[in-house]
């Protein structure tokens, strides 16, 4: 045990004397949370649009006043025919087109049923999406005023949009547990496939062979840090979701640091098979950024969503870790899942890690009994 | 006079699938000398030395290293050292740090640890280093320093895998004397080197060719044997005459 803590205590030096490694392991989080929170967002404030209003009446003025003074848009223009919609559109500063028909208040109040055209910009498909969804509840929910005050029940327009976990859209409640997801794997499977790839690089590791130390406890000294890293790296994303971006997880911590200890085991047994199976460590940083990364981001929902690819990228993305893990992490933090609901990936996660140690393993003792080189 | 052996090794062969890489190597090693195994690339004197460390098992034949079987690794790992032929060390940890790291896998407490290293440094004259990284000291002053850790927790044997490749003269004739410091002191020294020069420093040498040992005594003893006037000469012999017979 004593010569355990040796070695753990050596790979701590390396990571603290090492300021690279230092910042990429904690810049890296929060450089991707600021990011990922302000730049790259994936809902709407402030989007360009224009009207065509050929009602000219109080219902038609009144609506347009409450879509200039909402947050999500800002009118660009006023149209004054139909022949304009195309040049505005291909001057490329507007979203949509919103369109009032000429008798529209009077069909509204002796009708009770009345259209508004909207016409979005389907070459951006996500925002287009937002466009019409936003127009569509200020719509309703005048039309719901409407309804009010005439105390008659008369639905005026009638397709009701709701988000019902993310009533705001808001983009980051949706790439928090993406981000943890990314972190988690980059950390636990790139670092620890480096640091042990480059004990072989540097010929230590024959070394550490010679030593009484048994092959499993070096294994394990090089990812333990990692482990516990990791974990750090967790509750600093988490603090920062919730004062950066007053996202609290609504569900159990302890589930979700369970959930999250799960997958850096996952992680890690990853990192020693890349590890067991390359030379250098360029090979490792390769596989773990092209072989980890890119599924992460593409193929997890963290960015696209699932439900939106060809089939069968969804059944590809049966077989990835990080679509579970994400699932999970938004069941847990945003839905506040208990473990009943998240039993079924939270197994397969299990199953998967189970895997990849044996797998490991074996590769492991094949080497050494191969002559280790 | 029956002195002690602490390596036997009979009948030792090991195959990688058809390919024999140690063919009945047979030979002794007595506590305290400085045993030689020289053998161009690839005549199996890596094989043999990674047997012996407790990296790899013998196909059959019999090994005891310290007394302990090859086949039990664990035991024979406590009582070696081991230098290989690369560098050793961590280049971004210092001097101290290497130091209580290796004390410290193999079993010693930092109350051992500090006082030895105090003596360590001292005796090498390199006070001034124990803080500095190990990567911001020159080759040589790595080398001899790769060789101290490798003997820092007093082993029975010491195995040093070309421990002098590609070292200046002036360092490898430094590094020979703390090789026979450490050989007065009752640890036995096995090293395996391709500098036939070197070969004439140690107590006895063994040569192997081809997976087999050719030639084993001391060195004044093989060169009035071949009748040549130093080891290189007699080493081109031996590599001539095989030839001849193949």
């Amino acid at each position: 045990m004593k010569k355990f803590m040796a070695f753990v205590k050596k790979e701590f030096q390396h990571i603290f004397r090492d300021y690279r490694t230092l910042i990429i392991l904690f810049g890296l989080p929060a450089a991707q949370i600021l990011i990922f929170g302000y730049a790259v967002r994936t809902d709407l404030t402030n989007a360009g649009i224009a009207v065509l209003d050929n009602a000219h009446d109080v219902v038609s003025a009144e609506l347009i006043t409450r879509i200039n003074a909402s947050e999500f848009f800002h009118i660009k223009y006023f149209l004054n025919t139909y022949d304009e919609i195309d040049p505005a559109f291909k001057k490329g500063k507007i979203k949509a087109v919103i369109i009032f028909p000429d008798d529209f208040a009077e069909r509204l109040t002796r009708e009770g049923n009345a259209t508004v055209s909207i016409i979005a910009d389907g070459s951006e498909g996500n925002n287009a999406n937002l466009v019409t969804g936003y127009t569509t509840a200020i719509l309703n929910d005048y039309s719901a005023g409407l309804t009010k005050q005439l105390t008659s029940a008369m639905p005026v327009i009638v397709p009701e949009v709701r988000m019902y976990f993310n009533p705001n859209l808001q983009s980051h409640f949706m790439f928090i547990p993406g981000i943890i997801t990314l972190i988690l794997i980059l950390i636990s499977a790139l670092m620890t496939s480096v640091t042990i790839v480059r004990e072989k690089e540097f010929g230590t590791m024959e070394v550490l062979l010679v030593s009484p130390l048994k092959p499993w406890q070096i294994i394990l000294g090089k990812v333990a840090p990692y482990f516990f890293l990791s974990l750090v790296n967790v509750i600093v994303i988490l603090l920062m979701a919730w004062f950066v971006f007053d996202l609290p997880v609504k569900g159990s911590i302890s589930l979700l640091i369970a959930e999250c200890m799960l997958y850096i085991l996952l992680g890690l047994s990853i990192g020693i098979l890349i590890s067991a199976s390359v030379e250098k460590i360029m090979n490792a940083i390769f596989i773990s950024a092209l072989g980890l990364m890119l599924p992460t981001l593409l193929l997890s929902g963290f960015i696209f969503p699932i439900e939106n690819m060809p089939k069968i990228y969804d059944y590809v993305s049966l077989f990835l870790p990080p679509r579970w893990f994400v699932e999970i992490m938004r069941s847990i933090m945003i839905k506040g899942a208990g473990f009943m609901y998240v039993w079924k990936g939270t197994l397969i996660l299990a199953a998967m890690t189970l895997f990849f140690m044996l797998l490991s393993a074996r590769k492991f003792k094949v080497r050494l009994e191969e002559g280790g080189k | 006079m029956e002195r002690e052996k602490v390596i036997e090794v009979k009948d030792l062969v090991k195959k990688f699938g058809s390919f024999v890489a140690n063919d009945h190597l047979t030979f002794d090693v007595y506590k305290g000398e400085i045993f030689g195994f020289l053998g161009a690339n690839g005549a199996g004197k890596t094989t043999a030395i990674r047997i012996l460390c407790g990296l790899s098992r013998p196909t059959s034949g019999k090994v005891l290293v310290a007394g302990f079987d090859a086949n039990h690794p664990e035991e024979i790992k406590k009582r070696i050292g081991y230098m290989s032929q690369r560098f050793s060390l961590y280049n971004d940890l210092t001097v101290k740090d290497n130091i209580e790291l290796y004390g410290g896998i193999y079993g010693m407490t930092m109350k051992e640890i500090r006082p030895r290293t105090e003596r360590l440094l001292a005796k090498l004259s390199f006070n001034q280093y124990g803080d500095t990284l190990i990567g911001s000291l020159p080759p040589g002053i790595k080398q001899k320093l790769a060789f101290a850790v490798a003997v820092f927790h007093d082993p029975e044997i010491v195995f040093l895998d070309e421990p002098t490749s590609g070292v200046d003269p002036i360092t490898r004739r430094q590094f020979w004397e703390m090789i026979y410091e450490t050989a007065s002191r009752g640890i036995t020294v096995f090293v395996t080197t391709h500098y036939m020069d070197e070969a004439e420093y140690c107590d006895r040498v063994t040569i192997m060719n081809e997976g087999m040992i050719v030639a084993l005594d001391t060195p004044s003893a093989l060169r009035e044997k071949y009748n040549a006037s130093s080891i290189e000469e007699l080493f081109l012999k031996i590599a001539r005459q095989k030839t001849e017979t193949a």
